[in-house]
């Protein structure tokens, strides 16, 4: 099993891609998730994290099967 | 409730006229409907924005609304509301958000509709891009405050 990564808006066009996805192994929150997913970049200061379409700390727990998604600050509205 | 995304053009006006005539239930109970509509401006931050590209995250958004519309349905004596919000490209005068709550009397209304539209600028995924007419485009980084600097 693994975890689902998803990346909007400016993130996205940073990475020049919209998801990924990694393996759950070793991996405990959503900070290691953009560290597997991510190896060489830093995560950006004002990303938020969201689990499963909900909003979370970087800190927050992940399980396989989870999605997690990272995205810049919204602007709806 | 209602929550709705629309890829092609939204015509707010009609879309209150639709919901009311859906909800007969409603007659005679509302004394107050308040109507909040954000239009694209064809300037922002001191550029001219001939365009827009909408960007948002498809079920997290209608989620994180659902859940503004219920905080305001607990906080306020509410009897129904709607939202309805624009993703796609979208062109200066093109609404982009409706936000309409019916209830008894107007200080509910009023201030659900208020705390609906400011909560859906900081918490609903959707991002916004710029088409500038000197051919630039740009990610807005953040909603302005929305209130005018005397």
């Amino acid at each position: 099993m693994s975890i689902k990564v998803r990346y909007f808006a400016s993130l996205k066009e940073l990475l020049q891609r919209a998801d990924d996805e990694v393996s759950a192994e070793g991996i405990s929150c959503v900070r290691d998730v953009w560290q597997a997913a991510n190896p060489h970049q830093t995560l950006p200061e004002n990303v938020l994290a969201a689990v499963n379409m909900e909003y979370v700390e970087l800190d927050a727990p992940v399980q396989e099967g989870d999605i997690v998604a990272f995205f810049p600050p919204v602007t709806g509205g | 409730m209602a929550i709705k995304i629309y890829a092609e053009a939204l015509d707010p006006w009609h879309e209150i006229q639709a919901y009311q005539a859906e909800m007969p239930q409603l007659a005679g109970r509302y004394g107050a409907t308040s109507v909040f509509i954000g239009t694209m401006r064809d300037f922002n931050e001191g550029d001219e924005v001939k365009g827009m590209m909408l960007e948002h995250y498809p079920s997290m958004t209608e989620k994180q609304l659902e859940k503004i519309v219920e905080q305001a349905g607990s906080r306020w004596q509410v009897l129904e509301t709607l939202v309805v919000h624009r993703v796609g490209n979208i062109r200066p005068q093109d609404p982009i958000v409706l936000v309409a709550v019916w209830a008894s009397h107007r200080g509910d209304a009023f201030d659900a509709c208020r705390y609906i539209t400011e909560a859906l600028k900081s918490r609903a995924p959707f991002w916004k891009k710029e088409m500038l007419s000197s051919g630039e485009s740009r990610w807005v980084n953040k909603n302005t405050d929305g209130y005018r600097k005397s």
